[in-house]
């Protein structure tokens, strides 16, 4: 067990954001929280990555107490969050820098991997969206920590973009079996890239329900025309419709 | 960058025509060259005394870098200071800004009468102009830092000092420029401002002579001068500021 959170509570004055919040996530396990807009979900990554601290629980990896520590976790934002004055290369070390010094070979060796190869030297700002989101990945890839938190990646790409995206995060975590923790609003995304979706409530957000998601990997787009992939998705709308209509 | 050039070229275009406007004038009303001389007197004057003034050129940018050196590190120090500990710059703040009220011409003879007639009175008061457009814009830089790029920082764990020299200072590094350009144009100013007040040689030693002789025409060299010597340092900042601010838009 990497991480596990028991019991959470969290509240900002009269706003009850979290309710006992239980999740797990294993070691190279993908699990994915889906959640409604406004649910607390950004909260929680807050209260993992230790920028705010829990009312009440704990919150623990590999079995060390971490609640309100920094420098546990490595992150992707919802934004790209390049540095515009750093090339590349000196965006992806960047994490990897903040805990000594970063291994820019290996740097180097991840973006000629994932087809970046040319762009190593270039800025930010010469870059297509999805081409932002692949180095910002790599950067919490390439930090030593064990747990890749992802913070609705890809919720501001275009519809064609994201599904490539989602291949592409597929076939790099293939290689390379990190756990993540991944935050998205997209039925669809939280099925076709996780072993694990906990569907989140309204607020005060608690864990509505825990899916285990049956599909082998690897994972093709095929996934998404199987009437498994629909039933389960069938599913899981009713859990979320049930939080919208009252 | 051709469109530069096209501008640029305008902008030289209709300063040439107002000096052929001056010219004119002053020949057409026969204005005496104690009150108005004509551009082409002024030029000729250039070139002519030209072995008596490089001299106070040479000193004027001297002082000028100097000061200009000194009042932006002490500037930009003064501005991280005043970020990175709030409860100072509640204290220092309105001081700073009050220092900017003391009016310079009153200011310089007093320098003077507490530390002579040396370099030192001169740099403080080029300094003191220099500074505060720095700590200003540098502040104003280091405020609006990208909200997003900062969160981030945090999530990963990283310190205050890590946020500070890693997001922090790069990021308003097109600010503090802005502030550089303001405070190089000051800085030509204040050294002429300072010479005037005592000082063997520059160019405000050469304009108060030429002042008190009523030769206009030597004022207009130094006006000329000091206008040319703001413009170029202003270049140069530029052309520096190019160099470091990488990955940006292009913008003003």
């Amino acid at each position: 067990m990497l991480l596990k959170i028991s019991e959470l509570n969290k509240t900002f004055g009269d706003l009850h954001v979290l309710k006992d919040i239980n999740l797990s996530v294993d070691e190279g396990e993908f699990v994915a929280i889906l959640g409604p807009s406004g649910s607390g979900k950004s909260t929680l990554f807050q209260l993992i990555g230790g920028n705010q601290t829990p009312d009440e629980g704990e919150i623990s990896l590999n079995g060390e107490v971490i609640n309100g520590k920094k420098g546990y976790i490595s992150y992707m934002p919802q934004q790209p969050s390049l540095f515009p004055w750093r090339t590349v290369l000196e965006n992806v070390v960047l994490a990897a820098e903040l805990n000594g010094k970063p291994d820019y070979e290996e740097a180097k060796q991840w973006l000629s991997k994932v087809g970046l190869a040319e762009f190593v030297n270039s800025y930010p700002i010469e870059l297509s969206g999805g081409m932002k989101q692949r180095v910002s990945f790599i950067r919490a890839l390439l930090s030593k920590q064990n747990l890749l938190c992802l913070d609705e990646p890809f919720s501001a790409l275009d519809e064609f973009t994201r599904l490539k995206m989602q291949k592409w995060l597929l076939s790099v975590w293939e290689e390379n079996r990190k756990s993540i923790l991944f935050i998205t609003h997209s039925i669809e995304e939280a099925l076709f890239l996780a072993d694990r979706i906990y569907v989140l409530s309204k607020r005060p957000a608690h864990i509505k329900a825990e899916i285990k998601v049956p599909f082998s990997r690897p994972r093709n787009e095929s996934l998404l025309e199987t009437n498994e992939f629909f039933t389960i998705k069938q599913q899981i709308f009713q859990y979320i419709k049930e939080e919208i209509s009252d | 960058m051709s469109k530069v050039w096209i501008r640029g070229g305008r902008a030289f275009l209709f300063l040439l025509f107002l000096f052929i406007l001056w010219e004119v004038l002053v020949k057409v009303t026969e204005t005496p060259m104690w009150l108005l001389p004509a551009p082409s007197d002024v030029i000729k004057e250039a070139i002519d005394g030209f072995d008596l003034f490089y001299g106070h050129i040479f000193s004027t940018v001297y002082l000028a870098l100097l000061g200009l050196t000194i009042g932006c590190s002490v500037g930009l120090l003064i501005a991280i200071i005043l970020y990175r500990l709030p409860k100072v710059n509640e204290l220092l703040y309105p001081l700073l800004i009050l220092s900017q009220n003391i009016p310079t011409i009153v200011l310089a003879p007093l320098l003077i009468i507490w530390f002579g007639f040396g370099m030192m009175p001169k740099l403080i008061i080029i300094s003191l102009v220099c500074f505060f457009p720095i700590v200003v814009a540098s502040m104003d830089g280091f405020r609006q830092t990208a909200p997003e790029l900062k969160h981030y920082l945090q999530m990963v764990g990283a310190t205050r000092n890590q946020i500070f020299w890693k997001l922090e200072f790069p990021h308003s590094l097109p600010s503090i420029f802005s502030g550089l350009k303001i405070a190089a144009t000051y800085s030509v100013m204040g050294a002429v401002i300072s010479e005037w007040l005592g000082a063997k040689t520059g160019i405000g030693v050469y304009m108060t002579l030429a002042q008190s002789s009523f030769r206009i025409d030597r004022v207009f060299i130094a006006i000329f001068f000091i206008m040319i010597l703001s413009v170029m340092l202003f270049g140069i900042i530029r052309i520096i500021e190019k160099l470091v601010v990488k990955g940006r838009s292009e913008g003003a």
